[in-house]
């Protein structure tokens, strides 16, 4: 459904663009220049994902503290240690998360100028030679 | 709801039952695995009904199945790239069976598969191993050079590959604790406030009042599921994608 009948284009364009304007539906689409988090605005949620992102890289390094200590048979030596990292690590997320941002890739400023995905968490995106 | 005992019982929604009768019961199939099979029919129904016409003016079910297509393909070309394509199938797929699932959660009498993690944590590992995949095929052993940060001191190297590793691994619990603790919570609150209204509905004449206040929280509580529902799905299908681009782009 998708053909593009050259030279009829434009004036189709045209057209649809008069109509919506008419019906004033042009005003329904989503503003680009508007803050890409507006779909994660609230605190509530903000905090929720902090909170998320810094206890699963804990779970996840208590869990293999844990694994190691009853592999290894040193109590309670990894598991101290893995605590440590598994923080550093949640800590790590938080930052990938709210990290300024980087310039963009020249692929996706090729691809898409003014788009911003809304709502996205977009913190992973971004590459890890950043320095602290 | 345990109304007649006088405590709230919110959990027990969440319990697995056998599904289709005897049969179910000896198969072990469970109002779980059901909803998931509807949520794959539902999925398929709407693409194979909305393709059916054919028209060049769609109609409203094929409009919808095309916004579905088109939605999700530009989610994938955007934010993978041009590879994007390759995995639009399981983004798609991926989507839209959590999608299905969250949305018939909504739907009362039906079962929120999504609300357990043994299925989200399935779903995430899934998510875990193919982007793993995809990029030790694609990069081999230089895959592992996404675990040392650049400009490292190489002193510093043993323990941030741990932390970057830790980082990357609490992706499958972060992923799937997110679906899993959003439908959960929003599953166990109308249940809580459905019991207020039933407790404090026969309360007597004093009751009337907060149990209709309660009665319109629940109702303001299924609009905001219906958000949380589609907003999980997106969120869950815009991270695969984003994990997805780590794994083609590595850096």
């Amino acid at each position: 459904m998708n053909e593009k009948p050259g030279d009829h284009e434009t004036s189709f364009e045209e057209r649809l663009a008069m109509a919506r304007d008419k019906q004033g539906l042009e005003a329904a689409r989503p503003d680009p220049g508007k803050s890409p988090d507006a779909l994660d605005g609230s605190a509530l949620a903000i905090g929720m994902r902090v909170g998320v992102e810094m206890v699963c890289a804990l779970v996840v390094a208590v869990a293999i503290g844990w694994g190691l200590d009853r592999l290894l048979g040193t109590r309670a030596i990894f598991t101290a240690v893995f605590v440590l990292l598994g923080g550093a690590a949640g800590v790590l997320n938080v930052w990938r998360m709210f990290a300024p941002k980087r310039a963009p890739a020249p692929r996706n400023a090729a691809a898409a100028p003014d788009v911003p995905i809304r709502g996205v968490p977009t913190e992973d995106v971004r590459t890890k030679d950043r320095g602290p | 709801v345990a109304a007649g005992s006088g405590s709230i019982d919110a959990l027990s929604q969440f319990k697995l039952e056998p599904a289709l009768g005897p049969l179910g019961t000896q198969l072990h199939f469970a109002q779980s695995n059901l909803m998931m099979v509807v949520a794959g029919l539902l999925t398929l129904a709407l693409l194979w009904l909305g393709a059916r016409p054919r028209a060049m003016v769609p109609g409203r079910l094929q409009s919808a199945a095309e916004m579905a297509y088109e939605t999700v393909m530009s989610m994938c070309v955007d934010t993978i790239g041009p590879e994007g394509k390759g995995f639009f199938p399981f983004v798609f797929t991926l989507f839209f069976f959590i999608l299905f699932g969250n949305l018939l959660g909504v739907w009362t009498y039906d079962f929120t598969f999504t609300s357990h993690i043994a299925v989200t944590l399935a779903l995430s590992l899934l998510v875990f191993v193919l982007v793993t995949g995809v990029a030790l095929r694609l990069h081999g052993w230089h895959f592992f050079s996404y675990f040392l940060p650049a400009g490292l001191p190489i002193a510093l190297a043993p323990l941030l590959i741990v932390i970057e590793v830790l980082s990357y691994l609490s992706r499958i619990i972060s992923l799937s604790v997110r679906l899993f603790a959003n439908m959960m919570a929003g599953h166990v609150m109308l249940e809580v406030f459905a019991a207020f209204v039933i407790m404090l509905g026969g309360a007597g004449l004093l009751g009337i009042v907060p149990a209709a206040l309660s009665f319109s929280v629940n109702v303001a509580l299924i609009g905001f599921e219906l958000l949380v529902a589609v907003l999980q799905a997106y969120v869950f299908a815009i991270l695969t994608c984003i994990y997805l681009h780590d794994a083609v782009h590595l850096h």
